[in-house]
């Protein structure tokens, strides 16, 4: 028996090996018992306070919306002690992984975000750390790499399958089975068994709960739509969270189109899948017609995954939440006009939720509507990667 | 079969192998070769994409057998077919959920009765989720098949004790498939405690590649053993030279199987 609720209506659960289970309780059980611990909330919101760097802002994109009557507003976690979201929440599960005695951490990264963020909350607490990464995402995230070396995180290549995220979970799950006594996994997004996709989002509902106080403190109003990049889903739902009892917001998740859903080589299985169970939960996935995993494809490695969080998944069955697409061009359009317009660098991964913002904005440009798009990480990590494209692009049209 | 070898005072011995590596050709000649040498019963792989219960060796057979596109529907033919030719030899799968879900339970578990499979293991499905699964392959006299973790505490024990069919599938040590860690981390006392609550037999997986481990794991009490990774390391040694791989697998399983006889 779980201390709390494993699904999310038909969506989440623990499809586990067997050896893991005691593991996951173990869990569930310190995180529950850390919830109603004054001490360690009080020393999570310090460390949110006075490490991490919150509240973060909320900038208003002055340039980008001249022109129109749409106000967009972002959530600037790239702000944050480490440049994206992902510090929030694996400050919680390094508190965690104390209580529980733990010594070491282990991780799986695709972009290379979560594992700065775990390489950091590991060297903060002194917890040793090895983290999980598919070799061609080693390749295209190189720095980010090098930064978790610096900070003393061990980095271990993945060759298995299609080297990406997708191997480097299921490498990490491997690592856990055999080694749950002395460690724990710090998963990355609000995805996997239970409790994982609850722990996330409750680590990160903090983004929502700031979004809302400061945009009714600027506007007097609820904004029309939150919009949020979705490959695990952890940052889209620590934002949405706040907002699910408010209807009048529109809840939009934009999944990675790749090179175009026609293509077959994207990250949306929210748009473009059908229900399965893998990684440790039930939820939407990519997979062929006999039930294989398919490799997911986005130019950014930290959406490059074939299943998404089962709380997205719920979301969705019950039409509280809406999930879209925009490829790979559209994110990298995004990701060019916000450097050019508001002075900022967007991880490619927001560039996605930014460019759907864009299309609507676009699409009613006379219409009053106030948006926040979820800045979940900078994109420093990135630059060499638009870079390539935009060289390549500028070799195509010399030779048209 | 488990009432036999017990009066013949043997412990039971079952390969793993995966379907269709290399080929489903050379699967249906790799499990004729482990009956004729004395295979006491069968435990086949149904290839998935991302086998996280298990280590490189099976990983990569996965991958082999996956590379081939064959469908479920052709490896439950292949497998009506062994169970044609041997009528009494008990023969489970193990897979993946996603497999079964994708399939449709219900339609997965008439398979495997139209097949003539005896036994399930879901690698990704603990006892705490099985409802779903465990009901509709009693419907279909499927036994489902349950792993019990070498620190299984007594609650534990005791449901999986409760719903076990078939046999149990005792883990030698914590972590996935394979043959590089060989810790055997059960006790005569942890055997006694299984045997406690439940009369199903116990058998033993993970680590397993020679003689002297089956002997200690039968001295432990167990009925006998599944060994996978060391069989499919010969097939992954001997890809493309057949005639040797088959007659490796051979050798192998006559000693691991002779290795079961107590007296």
């Amino acid at each position: 028996m779980t201390l709390l609720d494993p699904y999310f209506g038909q969506f989440g659960g623990m499809y586990v090996p067997q050896i893991l289970m005691p593991a996951l309780n173990e869990l569930e059980q310190n995180f529950v018992d850390s919830q109603k611990d004054k001490i360690f909330k009080e020393t999570f919101k310090n460390l949110l306070k006075n490490y991490a760097g919150r509240p973060t802002p909320l900038s208003l994109c002055c340039n980008l919306t001249k022109g129109t009557k749409t106000r967009i507003y972002l959530k600037r976690e790239d702000l944050l002690h480490g440049g994206a979201h992902k510090t929030n929440q694996v400050l919680g599960q390094a508190m965690l992984a104390l209580k529980m005695h733990k010594q070491e951490v282990i991780a799986e990264t695709g972009a290379g975000q979560h594992g700065v963020a775990t390489a950091i909350a590991c060297a903060l607490f002194n917890l040793k750390c090895r983290i999980y990464m598919g070799f061609k995402d080693i390749e295209r995230q190189s720095v980010n790499v090098l930064r978790m070396k610096l900070m003393g995180a061990q980095v271990i290549s993945v060759k298995n399958g299609s080297g990406t995220l997708k191997d480097a979970c299921n490498e990490a799950l491997r690592d856990w089975s055999d080694s749950y006594k002395t460690s724990h996994y710090m998963i990355g997004t609000a995805a996997g068994p239970h409790p994982y996709p609850i722990i996330v989002r409750e680590f990160q509902k903090i983004i929502g709960e700031e979004s809302k106080k400061q945009i009714l403190e600027y506007e007097r109003v609820l904004p029309n739509a939150i919009i949020a990049c979705v490959g695990g889903g952890s940052n889209a739902i620590g934002i949405f969270s706040e907002f699910i009892k408010d209807k009048q917001v529109d809840l939009i998740g934009v999944e990675p189109g790749g090179c175009g859903i026609e293509t077959g080589r994207h990250g949306a299985p929210l748009s473009y899948g059908r229900t399965g169970i893998y990684f440790g939960m039930k939820s939407y996935l990519m997979q062929n017609q006999e039930g294989q995993i398919k490799e997911s494809w986005s130019i950014s490695a930290g959406l490059d995954f074939p299943s998404v969080g089962p709380e997205h998944a719920w979301l969705k069955s019950i039409n509280r939440a809406q999930y879209v697409s925009v490829t790979d061009q559209e994110a990298v359009n995004a990701f060019q006009i916000l450097c050019k317009k508001e002075g900022i660098i967007p991880a490619l991964e927001s560039s996605h939720a930014l460019a759907y913002a864009l299309k609507l904005m676009n699409l009613f440009p006379n219409k009053k509507q106030v948006f926040i798009v979820n800045l979940s990480g900078r994109g420093d990590k990135d630059i060499l990667t638009v870079n390539n494209i935009l060289k390549d692009q500028e070799k195509h049209c010399e030779s048209l | 079969m488990f009432l036999k070898l017990s009066l013949l005072q043997e412990g039971c011995f079952v390969p793993f192998v995966v379907m269709g590596d290399p080929s489903l050709e050379m699967s249906i000649q790799i499990i004729e070769t482990l009956v004729s040498n004395g295979a006491d019963a069968l435990e086949i792989g149904i290839p998935f994409s991302d086998p996280l219960a298990d280590g490189p060796v099976i990983q990569k057979s996965n991958l082999r057998a996956l590379s081939k596109n064959y469908t479920l529907s052709q490896y439950f033919n292949e497998l009506k077919k062994i169970r044609e030719k041997y009528p009494m030899l008990p023969i489970g799968i193990l897979l993946y959920a996603n497999l079964v879900y994708n399939r449709g339970i219900k339609k997965f578990y008439l398979d495997c009765f139209s097949a003539g499979i005896s036994s399930v293991l879901i690698a990704d499905v603990p006892i705490e989720e099985s409802d779903l699964f465990y009901y509709t392959a009693n419907k279909h006299k499927i036994n489902s098949i349950f792993v019990c973790p070498p620190d299984a505490n007594c609650s534990l024990i005791y449901n999986i004790s409760k719903r076990a069919k078939g046999y149990i599938y005792l883990l030698s040590r914590p972590g996935v498939t394979g043959i590089q860690n060989n810790t055997q981390s059960l006790s005569k006392n942890f055997i006694k405690k299984i045997k406690k609550y439940s009369s199903v037999p116990l058998l033993q997986g993970f680590g397993i590649s020679n003689s002297f481990q089956i002997k200690k794991s039968l001295q432990l009490g167990v009925s006998g053993v599944i060994c996978g990774s060391a069989i499919i390391h010969i097939i992954e040694t001997y890809l493309t030279e057949k005639e040797k791989m088959i007659n490796q697998i051979r050798i192998l399983t006559y000693k691991l199987k002779q290795s079961t006889k107590i007296i």
